[in-house]
């Protein structure tokens, strides 16, 4: 707001003064919702430090229990590397199915589609979003798995996967992976489009030779925030992952992904402030920091792509 | 912006029909269609997800499935009263709990706050962390804010309501606050210039113009609560339950599950009456979520407004 | 921010150099004849955006129930003094104003002061026509309501303001219809008459008609010179002729590129009566610019 430094002049109508009121008038409603207001949005801070409050003290209980080492390491009852790789294997799956074809569904949305198929086709995509991760679980359970790779491709996996459940995992990724890389891609000044076109060169080197180098860091946001919904992601893993704890690559097989432990360890019982309560904990404080870590990746790049135009 | 946005997009189509021919070479034609391909494959996964699994369920859709509880004994009439009701209610209070909450927060953020101070950076930082923060960590929070507000048992529906409202508060910020910045300039500048406080300002032209935009991020943002499982799992919402919420205050206590956990809870079970009661139940929330998307996205091509 | 005190007083040995009169101090502005009965003044007004130092030093004195025009080429800054005037400066953020506004004595960016009070008594109609989206009759009715204007009969209230605005005719049938369904000069007309059923005392106009076609122009033009009767007005306009035809003095800007930053500062070159200001202007840069031989 204005700040003020406030000489009077000499003036000439200084005999006129308070002939009109425009001394501050006092509003107590007005002061009243602005308060309440700024409460709320204190509330919504209040929640970030509640989570790492909430993680905090269970995480040290856990390594008043267990050794660092015990913990980071890639086997044992409380090795959390093991569920690591769990959620790196269908992570990366996930992502070789859904960045090139959320890529293209971008391109596809931004480069060639009219505005209107655009403001219908886009919401569609998006719906995908909507699906419950339950549901995606439930389909790589019961379709992914027996049908389409046992049957159907005649691959020898076990019943729970990491193949399957990163191929859903993918599938849900996908429209937030368009969805953003379209908007970097919307995001190109017409003229770059018009210079390229007018050199001569056809739709599709335009798009990818000139849209799409200048939309690149919106683009490698739009994979980090998918790798980051992803990573966090618990129903599809839990479901079609396994419970194994598995120190491999084998994705024909299971391996239990963070999230998936957390989400065991709460449904069974496991008393309160016992070791593997604990350890839940532990996990759950690792996954915020990953993807913490993916998130604020994700922002330095958008900022510098908003720098560019 | 959107005007803008299809404005450029007639642009590019007619500079690129004049250039037309250009486009027929053998590599171009397989690129648009690779493109195709990647636009209507998730159509077409959405498409096999909802045929494979309405046949899988098409045993049972009846009157029981929305009139039973769950039973492990009568696989063939089990049922998902206790999920729907559940669900419903969940969705209430879910509701109640964070729409004025975020919507509150966001009008701070955007018309009383000064966007220049380092601490609103911080908030504005803050909101995109929470959005992305994964969903069952919301459920360790919840753990701790139910405890905090004196509810020790584990698995009533005031736990659940928690969890799921504070998973959506950011998104009903961030929307609310997108929605509230679209409405122009202009309309703020008029009123202060008659004179208005910014309270008079906000909730006479700012806070009406930006409706639609809120409903669509709020709708939105309730679709995904609805369908949310892994933090009533945190909270103990994921087990069996045969009775449904008691009406009013009282019921916030009660024990409660949703459809997703009851949903989960079948889909490991070997027997084939449940996955097909499963698949049915799974009908039944893809209506419900679906249903409130096509709303969301109605209101949002509808009211769009080009200012 | 700011290390000066909010003195509303002011003593001849002010070390700010505030005490000089506004002749001796504005020797870089020729000013011609002030008007004998001032509403408003603008004393040693300095404007920031940031660091940007976007007017420097003007003076200037608004005539009751007078019409005063502010030319001067695009980034001078004549928008950025009006904004001052009503303290609507303050709702963009970094904006920053030194120096004094006297309103009836009392300047209005001394500490105490309420801008919201500001804005009732002096009423601002913006470039672009912006009607609320509501009703013409909301759109009118909506100043009164807001500032808590004790009203017998808000209906005559809202006759009256669009009678003044010279738009009642048009719109009578309508009342209740949306104001977007207003061809724009309608729409600017409605945007006068919403600011004058808040009675206010003083009209601030930012290029009222630039968006309007010849027509709505003399309409508006027309409609300026009757509320001359009841109001102050100061308007900014790009049109050399709309200032000669209406106002009674004009105040020529320019912008004054600074020699190490290379910012353009605006500042005021000559203020006078319109009739002398374009018959026969003191100043060089004046004459270059009615003359039409400045960009
Ligand atoms: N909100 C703002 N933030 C930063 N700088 C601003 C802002 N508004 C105006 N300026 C700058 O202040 C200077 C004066 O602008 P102003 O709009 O007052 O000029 P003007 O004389 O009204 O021009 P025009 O005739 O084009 O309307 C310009 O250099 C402009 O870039
Ligand atoms: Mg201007």
């Amino acid at each position: 707001m204005s700040e003020a430094t406030t000489p009077a002049g000499p003036s000439h109508g200084t005999g006129l003064r308070a002939a009109i009121d425009l001394s501050h008038k006092v509003r107590p409603g007005e002061a009243a919702i602005k308060a309440v207001l700024l409460t709320s949005a204190i509330v919504s801070v209040a929640i970030t430090v509640g989570i790492i409050v909430t993680l905090i003290q269970p995480i040290i209980d856990f390594f008043g229990e267990v050794p660092v080492g015990d913990f980071f390491a890639t086997e044992g009852t409380y090795a959390v590397l093991p569920l690591v790789m769990g959620t790196l294997l269908v992570t990366v799956i996930a992502l070789l199915l859904a960045v090139p074809l959320g890529l293209g569904a971008a391109m596809y949305l931004s480069e060639y589609a009219s505005a209107r198929a655009r403001r219908w086709l886009k919401p569609t995509v998006e719906l995908l979003a909507g699906v419950p991760s339950v549901v995606y679980g439930f389909f790589a359970l019961q379709f992914v798995t027996p049908t389409l790779l046992q049957d159907i491709i005649g691959l020898e996996v076990n019943f729970t996967n990491s193949l399957a459940a990163g191929l859903v995992l993918g599938v849900m990724v996908l429209p937030t992976i368009a969805s953003l890389a379209e908007d970097a891609l919307s995001a190109v000044p017409m003229s770059m489009r018009q210079g390229s076109l007018a050199m001569g060169a056809n739709r599709m080197q335009t798009t990818l030779r000139v849209v799409f180098p200048a939309a690149l860091s919106g683009i490698a946001a739009a994979v980090v925030l998918g790798m980051s919904r992803a990573v966090g992601e618990t129903m599809i893993v839990a479901l079609a992952a396994g419970a194994q704890k598995k120190f491999d690559a084998d994705v024909l097989t299971g391996h239990q992904a963070m999230t998936g432990y957390i989400a065991q360890t709460f449904g069974g019982e496991n008393p309160v402030g016992s070791t593997p309560y604990n350890m839940a904990f532990a996990v759950a404080g690792t996954l915020f920091v990953m993807t913490l870590i993916l998130n604020i990746l994700s922002m330095i790049v958008v900022r510098r792509f908003r720098q560019a135009y | 912006m959107s005007a803008a946005s299809a404005v450029a997009a007639q642009v590019v189509t007619s500079t690129l029909a004049s250039g037309r021919s250009k486009d027929r070479d053998l590599r171009s034609i397989l690129f648009l269609g690779a493109l195709w391909l990647s636009l209507f494959f998730g159509v077409i996964v959405l498409v096999a997800l909802i045929v494979d699994t309405a046949i899988k369920g098409s045993g049972r859709f009846d009157k029981e499935l929305v009139t039973n509880y769950a039973s492990i004994i009568f696989p063939e009439t089990t049922g998902f009263k206790a999920g729907i009701f559940g669900s419903i209610w969940l969705m209430v209070c879910t509701a109640i709990l964070a729409i004025p909450l975020g919507v509150m927060a966001a009008t701070y953020l955007e018309e009383f706050a000064d966007t220049n101070r380092w601490w609103n950076r911080v908030i504005e930082i803050n909101l995109q962390n929470l959005a992305a923060v994964p969903s069952i960590v919301y459920g360790l929070l919840a753990v701790a804010v139910v405890a905090i507000v004196g509810f020790d048992e584990k698995g009533v529906l005031i736990g659940g309501a928690v969890a799921l409202a504070l998973l959506i508060l950011p998104v009903i910020i961030i929307t609310t606050r997108e929605a509230i910045r679209a409405v122009p300039q202009d309309i703020r500048q008029a009123s202060y210039g008659l004179g208005a406080t910014t309270w008079q300002t906000t909730w006479r032209q700012v806070l009406p113009s930006a409706v639609p935009g809120i409903a669509t991020g709020t709708i939105l943002g309730l679709s995904r609560a609805i369908g949310e499982a892994a933090p009533l799992i945190i909270v103990g919402l994921g087990v069996s339950v045969l009775s449904v919420p008691e009406p009013g205050i009282a019921g916030l206590s009660d024990s409660a599950t949703s459809l997703p956990n009851q949903i989960y809870n079948l889909a490991n079970q070997s027997r084939p009456e449940l996955a097909t009661a499963a698949s049915a139940a799974i009908i039944l929330l893809l209506v419900m979520i679906l249903g409130m998307n096509a709303i969301a996205i109605l209101i949002r091509n509808k009211f769009t407004r080009s200012w | 921010m700011s290390t000066q005190p909010a003195t509303a007083t002011t003593s001849p040995d002010e070390p700010l150099g505030i005490s000089l009169s506004i002749d001796e101090e504005a020797k870089h502005s020729v000013i011609g004849e002030v008007p004998a009965e001032a509403v408003m003044d603008t004393y040693h007004l300095n404007v920031f955006y940031g660091d940007f130092h976007a007017v420097h030093d003007v003076n200037l004195q608004f005539g009751k129930n007078e019409i005063t025009a502010m030319i001067g080429p695009s980034g001078c800054g004549k928008s950025t003094v009006l904004r001052c005037l009503n303290r609507m400066n303050d709702l963009i953020p970094g904006a920053r104003v030194e120096g004094a506004i006297n309103y009836h004595g009392q300047n209005i960016y001394a500490k105490g002061i309420d801008p919201i009070a500001v804005r009732q008594h002096i009423g601002m109609v913006f470039q672009k026509p912006n009607p609320f989206p509501k009703s013409i009759y909301d759109n009118i009715a909506y100043g009164p309501r807001v500032i808590g204007m004790k009203v017998d009969s808000m209906d005559d209230l809202v006759e009256g303001a669009l009678r003044d605005a010279a738009l009642w005719d048009e719109v009578k049938d309508k009342l209740k219809q949306s104001a977007f369904g207003l061809s724009g000069g309608q729409q600017q007309r409605l945007c006068i008459a919403r600011t004058i059923a808040t009675k206010p005392d003083v009209i601030l106009m930012d290029e009222p008609c630039s968006a309007l076609d010849p027509i709505a122009t003399s309409k508006v033009e027309d409609l300026m010179m009757q509320l001359r009767k009841d109001y102050t007005i100061i308007v900014v306009t790009h049109n050399m002729q709309q200032a000669a035809r209406v106002s009674d003095r004009t105040a020529f800007f320019t912008a004054k590129p600074d020699e190490t930053t290379g910012n353009r500062t605006g500042l005021l070159v000559e203020f006078d009566l319109t009739k002398r200001l374009f018959s026969n202007p003191e100043d060089k840069r004046t004459e270059d610019y009615i003359s039409g031989r400045f960009g």
